[in-house]
């Protein structure tokens, strides 16, 4: 179902979908015209929830920043702090004991499912159906439990440091991971018979919020999004980073374009993170977490470099800019929400309202990651 | 002569009272039975806290509604805005007048029950109709235009079935059509092969339009949260809302009940013993149970296919059910 | 196309370095392991629309585009970061302008996703990207007339 809006000469008018509104999961705001339920414009207005981070990055030190990544991305922190502190590594030419990367490996998968698990539930609601919630909720707590063990946090991690992790894993969490890996496989069927079989939700997802290959490389939209429209394109296998290389895995793709496409590739992601972390739990070598003489102040050499990661939502980047002082000279965060949302405007022209916050849903926008 | 008027206007009393009672009853403890059932379905354990397992929670909900101010939004339409919520309820409470709970238990017995129920179980649209009109709010103006096409695309299919459940049964007497059916669930409408062989599907058919006419979800298309944030009820706060959502539940306990009595027997028992309001209300409580399971299992259908399930699929199988009842009757 | 011949066509848009007698273009393979980047070649202002043009020919994707403020050249640069999604090479292009005069080319009608990331460059260093649709505010308030990320900015 969709309205021709080029050749419109009907009356139309605006609705302000947000700030606060159930379906833009936080201070997102979009300025919708609209002719009955069709939408002829979609025009997101962001910046609700900007605190300027990026300024926040120039004026204090490299370690003070840490706990800032935490607060951008919030469902999926660690990511965040993986490129950030990857980026300076990679300015400051530290170099990361392997057990922390496999650390960071393993804490960053568990992120992803309980990222992935958050969004299932979450896209649920979005659609109507308030129990998978529930369900993807329990799942996911067992993860926080076990990233609470570790990092001290739930939500807001601040785990990594220049040099490797804050505190070593135990033996408590290498076995509480490998129950985990093992529930979840078993629960993953449920999830299938339990949505992803429900025939109301296949019809909200079938066909419904296609986004072409195409229109995603225009508007940088990466992560689940872009691999929903069939292109495999994943930083982790792409630009190998960190300990990914050593582990044995599928990126997770659906050429089918729609919103059933970008469902599929978060479940199927879900998968492929608990292959990640049985290797990587299996394979922990021994040894320190944190590298040897990383100086209390950091001064990374003068110069720039980039360093991107693949968070749960796409390719999150940090471009540092250094003066060789204790401060960043400029931090930009690449935040692969912002681009995800950029293309709603385009592709939601002509859908229902109904349609379009379904396929807005699926997109998986955190929005103090879009505005920063 | 002036005993008899003492003795009816007792009577009216103790009904309307105890209609009243009934509908209030059913609103507040269907709320905590969607409440506790919906946290059972979701790992969950609902309100604890009021009462043992949280039994007097409705009583502190409805304080709670009742203390609550009731804001007035600019530029509404004062007098529609008041009227909405009433003209919702008014016409479920009517209705219940002519529900037989049992062989002896129903405010009034008339002939045309089944007219007057049907009749005024569509005044529901006005009322949320008038209610997202008179709100002045973008949102409640899509749900209400929403509210007219869904109940007009529900409303057909439900009197085709209803028709031809009448043509069976030959009479609008909702007493009369329980009476039929005594004897034992085979003789229970639902499973009357004999006279119709698709009387299973006509009541599946009823259950659907009863979940879209109450505007329960899969098909609550009028508060759609997570599209319209409220849809018709957005402006609405304290006890203007808490009306409507009375009227949500006293709705459903109404289609349950005409279910109950059309096809599932009313009062009669299963085995053609002992039959009483017990077995109508045990029915009518398993029916509601069911609208709120359906709720908490599917998410929201589009709109659009809401429509197309009644105009291509309820519609045409309705009809068909009337024609097949009619050849059913004419040939044996 | 590969990434030599992208090399090679961008070298022709970029800035020559102008310390040698023989002067040669700014673009530089720079190992990706040590800077993030494969190519990273700076293009004068007017030309990152020519740039930009040969990467989306070569179905490049525009990632992010970064303003640096370097108030003690007087100068400001913005960089544009490209990624190839099928292979994950990565081309940066730089460019630099006047802090006086902070003007280059909307690259928005190359690549639509450029749109949001030209304007929050806006917000943040006042860099006017001419020839944009809608340089508004996107992340900071509609009648914010301060630019933060200048370096002259007191905060």
């Amino acid at each position: 179902m969709s309205l021709d809006v080029q050749n419109l000469d009907r009356e139309t008018f605006v609705v302000n979908l947000g700030p606060q509104h159930p379906a833009t999961h936080g201070v997102l705001r979009i300025k919708l015209t609209m002719d009955g339920e069709y939408i002829v414009d979609a025009e997101p207005v962001l910046g609700y929830i900007h605190r300027m981070h990026e300024k926040m990055g120039e004026n204090r030190s490299y370690a003070k920043f840490l706990p800032n990544m935490g607060r951008m991305d919030y469902v999926a922190a660690l990511f965040n702090s993986h490129g950030y502190v990857a980026a300076v590594e990679r300015l400051a030419g530290i170099t990361v004991p392997e057990r922390a990367e496999f650390i960071r490996v393993i804490t960053c998968e568990l992120n992803r499912v309980a990222s992935h698990l958050l969004w299932l539930g979450a896209y649920l609601i979005d659609l109507g159906g308030f129990t998978p919630m529930l369900y993807a909720f329990d799942d996911r707590e067992m993860i926080l439990d076990l990233l609470e063990a570790v990092t001290g946090a739930r939500l807001t991690f601040c785990y990594f440091r220049f040099g490797g992790v804050a505190n070593d894993v135990d033996e408590n969490f290498v076995s509480g991971t490998r129950v985990f890996v093992a529930r979840m496989r078993s629960r993953m069927p449920m999830y299938e018979a339990f949505v992803s079989k429900n025939i109301i939700f296949r019809k909200r997802c079938e066909g419904i919020g296609v986004i072409s290959a195409e229109t995603c490389r225009r508007y940088g939209a990466t992560g689940p999004v872009i691999r929903g429209s069939g292109v495999a394109y994943d930083v982790r296998k792409a630009e190998p980073y960190s300990a990914y290389p050593r582990f044995q895995f599928n990126v997770a793709v659906s050429d089918l374009c729609d919103n059933m496409g970008r469902y599929r590739v978060r479940v199927d992601e879900i998968v492929e993170s608990l292959r990640i972390i049985e290797q990587a739990i299996d394979q922990l070598p021994g040894g320190p977490v944190m590298a040897e003489k990383v100086p209390r102040s950091l001064k990374p050499p003068k110069g720039d470099c980039y360093f991107n990661v693949e968070s749960a939502r796409g390719s999150f980047g940090v471009r540092v800019v250094s003066d060789a002082t204790e401060n960043a000279y400029r931090l930009k965060l690449r935040s692969p929400c912002l681009s995800n949302l950029h293309l709603f405007r385009e592709c939601s022209r002509g859908m229902l309202l109904p349609d379009a916050l379904a396929m807005l849903g699926s997109l998986d926008l955190v929005i103090p990651d879009i505005d920063r | 002569m002036r005993m008899e008027f003492v003795l009816e206007i007792a009577r009216v009393v103790l009904y309307v009272v105890g209609i009243l009672a009934f509908v209030g009853f059913n609103a507040s403890y269907l709320v905590l039975l969607e409440r506790k059932g919906s946290a059972r379905f979701q790992l969950r354990h609902g309100p604890t806290e009021v009462g043992p397992f949280g039994l007097i929670q409705p009583v502190a909900d409805a304080v709670k509604l009742l203390c609550k101010q009731i804001l007035i939004p600019k530029n509404v339409d004062v007098i529609l805005f008041f009227m909405a919520p009433i003209l919702v309820l008014l016409p479920a409470i009517l209705c219940m007048v002519t529900i037989p709970f049992g062989a002896t238990i129903a405010a009034r017995n008339f002939n045309l029950g089944l007219l007057m129920v049907f009749a005024f179980a569509a005044f529901n649209v006005f009322g949320i109709l008038i209610g997202g009109w008179a709100s002045h709010n973008k949102y409640a103006n899509l749900a209400a235009a929403r509210v007219v096409a869904q109940n007009i695309a529900y409303e057909i299919p439900t009197l085709l079935i209803v028709v031809a459940v009448v043509m069976v049964t030959g009479t609008f007497n909702l007493q009369e059509i329980v009476a039929q059916q005594a004897g034992g669930f085979w003789r229970w409408n639902i499973l009357r092969l004999d006279l119709n062989p698709l009387q299973p599907v006509a009541f599946l058919m009823y259950f659907i339009c009863l979940l879209a006419e109450t505007n329960r979800a899969p098909f609550d298309m009028v508060e759609a949260e997570s599209e319209l944030v409220a849809g018709a009820y957005t402006e609405y706060s304290g006890m203007t809302f808490g009306v409507f959502f009375m009227a949500e539940y006293t709705n459903i306990v109404l289609g349950c009940c005409v279910a109950t009595v059309l096809f599932l027997g009313g009062w009669q028992c299963p085995f053609g013993l002992v039959p009483g309001p017990h077995w109508f209300l045990l029915k009518m409580y398993a029916l509601c149970f069911t609208v709120i399971w359906v709720r908490w299992s599917f998410p929201r259908v589009q709109f659009y296919n809401l429509l197309n399930l009644s105009w291509k699929i309820l519609i045409p199988v309705s009809l068909a059910n009337i024609i097949l009842t009619a050849l059913m009757l004419k040939v044996f | 196309m590969s990434l030599s011949a992208i090399k090679q066509k961008l070298a022709e848009i970029a800035v020559r370095s102008a310390d040698a007698a023989s002067p040669v273009p700014l673009a530089v393979d720079t190992a990706h392991a040590v800077r993030g980047t494969d190519l990273d070649v700076t293009v004068p202002p007017e030309r990152v629309t020519d740039a930009a043009r040969v990467l989306d020919e070569a179905a490049f994707m525009l990632e992010s585009i970064t303003g640096v403020d370097f108030i003690a050249e007087g100068q400001m640069e913005v960089v544009y970061d490209y990624t190839f999604t099928a292979s994950g090479e990565r081309v940066a292009i730089r460019a630099r302008v006047p802090r006086a005069k902070p003007e280059l080319p909307t690259v928005c009608g190359i690549h639509p996703g450029a749109n949001w990331h030209e304007r929050e460059t806006h917000d943040f260093f006042g860099i006017v990207f001419t020839g944009h649709p809608d340089l508004i505010p996107l992340l900071l308030p509609e009648d914010a007339d301060f630019h933060p990320l200048r370096k002259d900015y007191g905060a």
